[in-house]
């Protein structure tokens, strides 16, 4: 990644806090974080940390308690459809057919537009022959695509993605990710891509932002200048998994 | 995608044997209807004296064909299928706007949820006096009735159901740039309508029960008036089975005009989400693409 390439998304001293029966539960503290355009930033953190609220403010859904995140120099107040949240695969529309969906974001376009990117996007995610399957009749994996392919299809400058692939098997988590790879590679989207597991941003980070346990902060921020495609063997994509192991305190036997 | 045929491919001769497993399931409900029949005719002819406990068979269908005869089989029925409609379709157009609106704004809906839940357990004849001293005796009353309720329970539905919609799939769809009026339909409606068929069905049964009450008390047409006219001017009780198994028959022929309903392909999904996420399991193949179960 350039490292002069411009600030896309600036995350100032945010703080977020929840209020509960009269307790404060403080969840994020004082952020900093700028994400440059082109870039995959992984934020990486335990359970009950906080990056999903993170993800969740950047994205506009939910206010910040104190700080600013501004995109492009603008503040963010709502939810965008240039910046698209990627849900776990629940977030795909259950009673739309895979082309439904895709097309659910560009109903303002003309017919036979329309039908030439969802075409498009149908490809570029492997659902071929899929087009009027409705989501019920496809495994996690497809769903998972199926949603990457609605939010690509109103091409959009930032995608958030958080833990997409946490609830698919393990193969088909290797398989999406590089998919993901792919198609970043393809269409340079800025990703900010939420994450528990140690191994998914190693593999799939320009930067990996670490936090803390709750109250969450940032720990790290390591960069990560292993070329993809990455060698999950290579001394220097081990000696990475192991520094980031050992920030997070964890040990390297079970 | 190419896959391997299924294990339990069907057999060469499978046309024969899947026609003749949907002709027995066919006859399996009807031969219960012929039982009941046979045992009721068996029944009152060894009855002897107690026979006039209950018209024959055979009495009852004399009795339809008397009503188709003269004109007053269609006449009721009509009458009764308006009763029906109107009432209904009032509660419709009233009652799920209602519930999606209280469904939608929590709080609203958190101040006048009460109101119809005390509402609801009241039988809907105990509005009959009040419709009556409101709108006199006559069809408007009848309506009113059924429109009470179906009113109810669809209101309470469409409200349920807004309230259960997936957070993740309202902010998907003000993700995707939706305001209010567009979220609410095409997300917010297809999202309900599942449930919302379901609550459609119900209380159109509610309201098919509601007419026949309300004919014998409010009107003097309609299957209800019928049955109640029957005992009432001769002891027909002939007459009376006659317009109980009218009933009975339009019932569930309404009944399965909704329920086809339910097997429109945009809906069937949240019928199914009680059966776990099979697919995901069964449908992935070695490369982490998955097939479609047939």
């Amino acid at each position: 990644m350039t490292g002069n390439a411009e600030v896309k998304v600036h995350i100032q001293d945010l703080s977020k806090a929840f209020h509960t029966n009269g307790h404060e539960i403080r969840v994020l503290e004082h952020i900093d974080l700028d994400v440059r355009e082109g870039e995959l930033v992984c934020i990486l953190g335990p359970s009950g940390c906080g990056k999903s609220t993170l993800l969740n403010i950047v994205g506009g859904f939910l206010p910040a308690s104190s700080g600013d995140v501004a995109i492009d120099g603008l503040p963010v107040r709502r939810p965008d459809p240039r910046r698209i949240f990627v849900f776990q695969e629940r977030g795909v529309f259950p009673w739309l057919t895979v082309e439904g969906n895709i097309g659910f974001g560009i109903s303002g376009l003309p017919a036979t537009e329309r039908a030439a990117r969802i075409a498009h996007y149908v490809r570029l995610v492997g659902l071929e022959g899929f087009e009027n399957a409705y989501p019920q009749e496809l495994s996690g994996g497809m769903k998972q695509r199926v949603e990457v392919a609605r939010a690509l299809a109103v091409n959009p400058d930032v995608l958030y993605l958080d833990e997409p692939f946490g609830a698919l098997d393990s193969i088909t988590r290797l398989v999406m990710r590089s998919e993901l790879l792919r198609i970043w590679q393809t269409e340079r989207k800025t990703i900010l891509f939420v994450t528990h597991d140690i191994e998914e941003s190693c593999q799939l980070a320009d930067r990996i932002v670490v936090l803390s346990a709750r109250p969450g902060s940032i720990r790290r921020v390591v960069e990560v200048d292993l070329p993809h495609p990455r060698d999950l063997s290579s001394p220097r994509y081990l000696a990475l998994r192991d520094s980031i192991l050992e920030e997070i305190g964890l040990a390297h036997r079970i | 995608m190419a896959r391997p045929a299924p294990i339990d491919s069907p057999p060469p001769h499978g046309r024969p044997a899947r026609s003749s497993r949907s002709l027995v399931r066919a006859l399996v409900p009807l031969s219960g209807i012929a039982v009941l029949i046979l045992v009721w005719d068996v029944a009152l002819s060894l009855g002897g004296g107690r026979s006039q406990l209950l018209p024959r068979p055979f009495a009852v269908v004399r009795a339809i064909a008397e009503l188709a005869q003269k004109g007053f089989l269609l006449k009721h029925v009509v009458a009764s299928l308006f009763r029906v409609t109107w009432g209904y379709v009032a509660a419709v157009i009233v009652g799920i706007p209602l519930g999606v609106v209280l469904g939608w704004y929590r709080r609203g809906g958190m101040a006048i949820a009460p109101i119809l839940e005390i509402l609801r357990p009241i039988s809907p004849l105990a509005w009959i006096p009040v419709a009556i001293l409101w709108f006199g005796v006559g069809d408007v009353s009848a309506v009113f009735i059924i429109f009470l309720g179906s009113l109810f329970p669809l209101t309470l539905t469409a409200m349920n159901a807004v309230r259960g919609v997936e957070v993740v799939h309202v902010n998907a769809g003000r993700n995707f740039g939706l305001r209010a009026p567009e979220l609410l339909r095409r997300v917010i409606y297809p999202a309900i309508l599942p449930q919302l068929i379901v609550g459609l069905r119900l209380s159109l049964g509610i309201a098919w029960l509601v007419v026949v009450a309300a004919e014998m008390i409010a009107v003097s047409s309609g299957l209800g008036f019928l049955i109640i006219d029957a005992r009432n001017a001769g002891n027909r009780y002939d007459l009376v089975v006659a317009g109980m198994v009218l009933i009975g028959v339009i019932g569930i022929a309404l009944d399965a005009i909704m329920r086809s309903l339910e097997r429109s392909k945009a809906v069937a999904w949240g019928y199914t989400i009680l059966e776990g996420e099979q697919p995901d399991v069964a449908g992935v193949d070695a490369a982490g693409r998955a097939t479609v179960l047939p």
